[in-house]
């Protein structure tokens, strides 16, 4: 019903689809010269990604069914794939992975919406600096965070256990990245201050881009700010949600960096995610097509998100 | 009526709070990076801190730059500088034609180059190291340049971006007996500076903090970059963190100042790559 009133007000403004298809059929001679034209033009850009990802992927599926290591190269079928299911490592990390995600995620959105909705109103300069601040451990990078963390983290001289022990909730250190039972909370909470600087900004965009009047006309009925949010404010900003959720879900699945430099997996892959093991399955163990297999599997699921993402989205493309 | 006004103002304040709560919290790293960088190795771990570098000591700068922290640094700048550029000339160039121009295929080429966006670069690394060896190429700058480009954001950042070009300037600029080349630089180009700026800042900054590719492209200790050089460093100086904390204040301080000379694009470009995702 709705999907059928926006084709015909699309009538209106652009001709059916037919007759474009029709006209640029009858004038091939002109596109072919821009065919032409446009080859040319898209000749570097498509060089750049034949050969650095295009090539490289077709090899990873291919590698993927090989026992190949440094001085191996056997076919075996789909071997790679039927070990990773037995392999209790791999297991350990995708339950990791799963965890980070599904712990980060509201999270991210909680606060983001919240941040977002505090700040929108504010003047620019203002509004630009609460950007700023919750963007700055992206700007300035994994590594220099990760200093802070470690020192934040380290059982015996560091900030959290000196607080906690202060305020006597604890009565001995705790290895926050050395305990099975904490280490992966501790890179959860890293993680979520490294993710939630690009959700506030779509945040920020979407909430002023709302139509004011709706929001102005509710409030002078007496409504109150909760019953505000709850029926305008976020049911507009509902695309920006999905969209934050999946680019949120996807950027969780390729957490590396964080776990790489504060715990390298450990302690007895507690910490490990399934980014991380393919890392050290290729360039610590050099099991090669045991890593790419791993990484392929990794794609599929990550492909999956990438697609909802570009489903919800398509309903609001307009080409 | 008053009840009601009154009640949101608590809540105001209460948000507020929060707000500040949370800012406090993001702020602190960054502050006690750049302290730290001045504290005495005693003082870094000592309990309870000291919030201030009462006697500040220099000493772990010149631990730093005896570090090659100077090499790492101009390495960094060359990846991000080199990687800007090329990323923002082969994706104008491709988001123009493929926003502008009718042509064959082109509704399957923006479909592949959006569909490999989501692939994650680890599935990749393996092949695209061997490849990068293969030429020579490994522990060298442009290992870690060249396959940046490859990655399609950009493209898909400035096909957006020139949709929003008037049509009827181009086809004006046609008639008027402008060749394609010419068309394209003098009037299209000018016409997406905007959206060059965004890409431009926003590739410099991915590239500067890409520690993934770094990691696995580079090894020797002059060819390091400047994150991965404190990264490196970590294992070295272990829990002396009066050095690691002027490392992480070297890596993070250039980045901060472009980031802040222009957010305004930075931010355009975070908000332009998601509508219409």
């Amino acid at each position: 019903m709705d999907n059928n009133s926006l084709k015909a007000q699309g009538n209106l403004i652009m001709p059916p689809l037919k007759d474009a298809r029709f006209r640029r059929w009858r004038t091939m001679p002109k596109d072919i010269h821009e065919t032409i034209v446009a080859g040319v033009f898209l000749l570097p850009a498509i060089c750049f990604f034949a050969v650095f990802v295009v090539y490289p992927i077709i090899v990873s599926i291919f590698t993927s069914f090989f026992n190949y290591s440094i001085n191996r190269f056997e076919f075996l079928g789909f071997g790679n794939y039927i070990n990773l299911f037995k392999d209790e490592v791999f297991l350990k990390s995708m339950k990791n992975t799963i965890v980070l995600v599904i712990g980060v995620v509201p999270f991210i959105i909680l606060f983001s919406i919240f941040v977002a909705l505090t700040i929108y109103q504010k003047s620019s300069l203002v509004c630009s600096f609460f950007r700023g601040v919750f963007y700055l451990p992206v700007v300035t990078g994994t590594v220099s965070v990760i200093v802070v963390w470690k020192w934040i983290f380290d059982p015996l001289s560091g900030i959290l256990n000196w607080f906690l022990e202060t305020l006597g909730m604890i009565n001995q250190p705790i290895m926050w990245l050395g305990d099975k039972h904490y280490a992966l909370w501790s890179i959860l909470l890293v993680l979520f201050t490294t993710s939630i600087g690009q959700p506030i900004v779509l945040y920020i965009a979407a909430l002023s881009n709302l139509d004011k009047s709706h929001i102005e006309a509710a409030e002078i009925d007496g409504a109150t700010n909760w019953q505000v949010f709850k029926y305008i404010k976020w049911p507009c900003i509902m695309p920006t949600t999905l969209y934050v959720v999946v680019i949120t879900i996807i950027n969780s699945f390729q957490c590396f960096s964080l776990i790489q430099l504060l715990t390298s997996g450990g302690p007895n892959y507690h910490t490990s995610t399934v980014m991380y093991l393919v890392y050290e399955t290729a360039f610590k163990l050099t099991q090669f097509g045991y890593a790419n297999a791993m990484g392929v599997i990794l794609a599929v699921v990550i492909g999956f998100f990438s697609i909802l993402q570009f489903k919800f989205f398509s309903n609001k493309v307009e080409y | 009526m008053k009840n009601s006004k009154k009640k949101t103002s608590i809540g105001n304040i209460l948000r507020m709070t929060l707000l500040y709560i949370l800012t406090i919290g993001f702020i602190f790293p960054f502050y006690w990076v750049i302290t730290g960088g001045f504290k005495q190795q005693e003082v870094t771990v000592q309990l309870p801190p000291q919030w201030f570098p009462i006697h500040p000591t220099i000493e772990n700068y010149r631990k730093l730059f005896y570090n090659p922290a100077l090499t790492w640094f101009f390495n960094s700048v060359l990846i991000a500088l080199g990687t800007m550029i090329l990323v923002c000339v082969v994706s104008t160039m491709a988001g123009y034609v493929l926003a502008k121009k009718k042509f064959y295929g082109r509704e399957l080429i923006f479909a592949i180059l959006v569909a490999a966006m989501a692939l994650p670069k680890q599935v990749i690394l393996v092949p695209l190291v061997r490849l990068i060896s293969s030429w020579g190429f490994h522990n060298t700058l442009s290992a870690v340049i060249l396959p940046a480009v490859g990655w399609p954001f950009g493209v898909f950042l400035m096909k957006q971006f020139n949709e929003t070009l008037p049509t009827e300037i181009l086809e004006a600029a046609k008639i008027d007996g402008s060749s394609e080349l010419k068309t394209f630089i003098l009037i299209v180009v000018p016409m997406v500076k905007p959206g060059i700026a965004a890409l431009a800042i926003f590739t410099f900054i991915g590239a500067w903090n890409d520690y993934f590719m770094q990691l696995i492209m580079l090894n020797s200790k002059l060819k390091l970059t400047l994150p991965l050089g404190v990264a490196t460093m970590q294992q070295e100086f272990a829990t002396n963190y009066g050095v690691l904390m002027a490392g992480a204040t070297f890596a993070a301080v250039p980045i901060l100042i472009v980031f802040i000379a222009f957010q305004k694009y930075f931010t355009q470009g975070i908000t332009m790559g998601a509508v219409k995702g």
